[in-house]
């Protein structure tokens, strides 16, 4: 087991940055999940961390150990590739073995832990089987059977899930994290999905244009997101989010709207600053059906429309007009609501969120 | 009659006509070779007869026996001739193919300067018709004392096929998927290992069929063994065939059996390569 630590790690192709100086510390059994938009260079940075990508500047060390300049075989990682990257002309059984054999394991031994490995993945009836002669499900099975075997310091996970359908990825997901809690090592999960960075990891690194927007734990960066971005990436469905400019102590947004300014922001900010106004759609909700109705202290009421309503049965989805586009709100404990239709809402501006607008940094002291 | 026996009988007539299709495609295909072994059977008179005899009337491996009962008795070197085909054909696939493995591997998995460029420069090479080669290479070799000798035949064959066994591996190569060859190395592979242990096997298939390829180029090659060889120290069977070609007559039953002891082990291998070819192909081998 082993703590991963990122300085100021680079990757150019020729001019052209990708990874842009990042520092990173990662504890012990930690989950960490790297999460971002494609191109945000996440993947670029697991597989440096791999030895698959040599590091343009900056240094990489694993256990305390800089492993800059050693081969992948050298590091004591094991990876789990999106394409599984099962070796098609091998059975699960030599699959699952094949590090042990090209380590020179005795035979016995490697026996030993490919059948632990398959029993702790379920995989026992499969071993004498060919990879094409398994389910996508399967598949990612054997391949994090393969990281298994090799009881490594580091596990890698570049997107596992992304070739699964959607009830499969969920399922694979719980046992992703069963596993963990049995194995114990530490782990580094790409993902572009954020609600797999949110389920499953300790701390979340949302990485954009190869920078770090931040580093927090799942609730940090669903709460406090330190920049626009993570604010509109993290949550689902993302934000509601608005530029408007401050006037004596109101938000005026462009169609001429107006928002009383939230009070935990009032000392950051002066009239005449351009900010953006965030708020989730569980902190809008037709008066009396929200998440936080009655214990709220903030709460602005305002009379909007309704553009669209998406019923998901225990909540629906309410679609209303502010400032020329939508905004989505959550309404528990739904009641028939028809387009057009005036409703009373609540915004609980506690909850409320405030950038910069030229920065994208948090307004929150 | 109801749609369905009409529709019925429509599909096996179709069925029908679409075997006669192919019986007439692989009688046109097969019946050159078919008349070469017919005319090793039988005497001259028949070969040439005008209009030609279809069914042989008499069968006699007189042109088999005459062929190796030696020089004088009508014979010819075939032994010699067979060593030194099977000895140049051999040498120059082995290392054709270990150049094209080497060299498809490259264009296939990574990036240098002018790689494109190069890679047509290859293929441009192939437009050249060897027999316009011949010539140059004749005084090349005779300055360099390498004529009629295996190694200049092997030298212009691997030349030969180097371009196109780069071609066909480098294709093979890039349907192995790269994360094969990186889950290998962090599996604890040197690239060296990956390469043989993963991406080898996989390409296997592909890597057989350009070593076919080869082999028969090499095997059925004359133009240029022909300029290239003149003694039986490295005479090749398709050169051996002018033996029997004199001043004045062509012994065509002769050259016919020389022919069929050639196609033979060509046949064989081919056959024998070809099952583990579709085999290799068609169980998936190749899928992520």
């Amino acid at each position: 087991m082993a703590t991963v630590s990122l300085k100021k790690l680079t990757k150019r192709y020729g001019n052209i940055g990708i990874v842009h100086g990042i520092d990173l510390d990662i504890a012990d059994r930690e989950f960490i999940a790297l999460v971002g938009p494609s191109g945000c260079g996440k993947s670029t940075t697991l597989r440096m961390i791999a030895g698959l990508e040599e590091i343009s500047a900056g240094s990489i060390e694993i256990g305390g150990r800089v492993v800059n300049d050693l081969p992948p075989r050298s590091r004591n990682i094991s990876m789990v590739f999106q394409s599984y990257a099962l070796y098609p002309h091998m059975t699960v059984r030599e699959n699952l073995g094949f590090s042990l054999k090209i380590a020179g394991a005795a035979k016995e031994d490697m026996e030993r832990r490919v059948a632990e490995a398959s029993a702790i993945l379920g995989l026992d009836t499969l071993l004498d089987r060919r990879p094409s002669q398994l389910s996508g499900g399967q598949r990612q099975r054997v391949a994090m059977g393969r990281a298994i075997v090799r009881d490594p310091d580091v596990f890698l996970f570049d997107e596992p899930l992304s070739n699964l359908d959607a009830k499969l990825r969920t399922q694979m997901r719980t046992e992703i994290k069963k596993l963990h809690a049995k194995v114990q090592s530490t782990v580094i999960y790409v993902t572009h999905d954020q609600v797999e960075a949110m389920t499953l990891a300790d701390r979340i690194v949302i990485m954009r244009d190869g920078h770090i927007e931040q580093v927090g734990t799942p609730d940090e960066v669903f709460r406090r997101p330190a920049t626009r971005f993570v604010a509109g990436f993290i949550g689902s469905p993302p934000m509601n989010l608005h530029e408007a400019t401050i006037d004596d102590g109101q938000m005026v947004f462009s169609s001429g709207e107006k928002l009383p300014l939230p009070g935990q922001f009032k000392a950051n900010v002066a009239t005449g600053d351009k900010v953006v106004f965030g708020l989730r759609p569980d902190d809008i909700y037709p008066a009396g059906h929200g998440i936080s109705s009655g214990g709220a202290a903030d709460v602005h009421q305002i009379e909007l429309p309704v553009t669209v309503t998406e019923p998901l049965g225990n909540e629906t989805l309410v679609f209303v007009e502010f400032n020329g586009t939508d905004w989505v709100s959550r309404m528990l404990n739904p009641r028939p609501l028809r387009p057009g239709e005036r409703v009373a809402m609540s915004l609980d501006m506690s909850q409320a969120h405030l950038f910069a607008t030229d920065t994208g940094k948090t307004l929150r002291s | 009659m109801d749609e369905n026996s009409s529709a019925r009988l429509k599909r096996r007539l179709l069925g029908i006509v679409y075997r006669i299709g192919l019986f007439l495609a692989m009688l046109t295909i097969c019946l050159p070779g078919l008349w070469i072994v017919i005319s090793s059977l039988r005497p001259t008179v028949e070969i040439m007869a005008k209009p030609p005899v279809w069914i042989p009337q008499e069968i006699s491996f007189d042109a088999y026996v005459s062929m190796f009962s030696g020089i004088g008795k009508g014979g010819i070197p075939v032994i010699e001739y067979f060593r030194n085909s099977l000895i140049i054909s051999v040498t120059s696939t082995v290392i054709a193919v270990a150049i094209g493995m080497a060299g498809g591997y490259a264009f296939a998995r990574y990036r240098f300067r002018g790689k494109s460029s190069v890679f047509l420069g290859l293929m441009l090479t192939r437009t050249v018709p060897g027999i316009a080669l011949s010539l140059p290479l004749f005084f090349l070799y005779v300055r360099l004392g390498i004529i009629d000798t295996h190694f200049g035949v092997i030298l212009a064959y691997v030349a030969l096929n180097v371009p196109f066994t780069i071609w066909l591996i480098d294709g093979f190569f890039r349907q192995v998927p790269k994360d094969l060859a990186e889950a290998a190395q962090i599996d604890g592979c040197t690239r060296w290992q990956a390469f043989w242990q993963v991406e080898f096997p996989l390409a296997g298939p592909g890597i057989a069929s350009a070593a076919i390829f080869a082999f028969l180029t090499c095997w059925n090659e004359f133009a240029l063994a022909s300029q290239l060889t003149r003694s039986v120290s490295a005479k090749t069977l398709p050169v051996g065939l002018l033996d029997y070609t004199a001043e004045f007559t062509i012994d065509w039953r002769g050259m016919c059996a020389l022919a069929v002891v050639m196609i033979i082990p060509a046949l064989t291998l081919t056959f024998i390569v070809q099952k583990h070819l579709v085999g290799g192909l068609t169980s998936g081998a190749v899928k992520g």
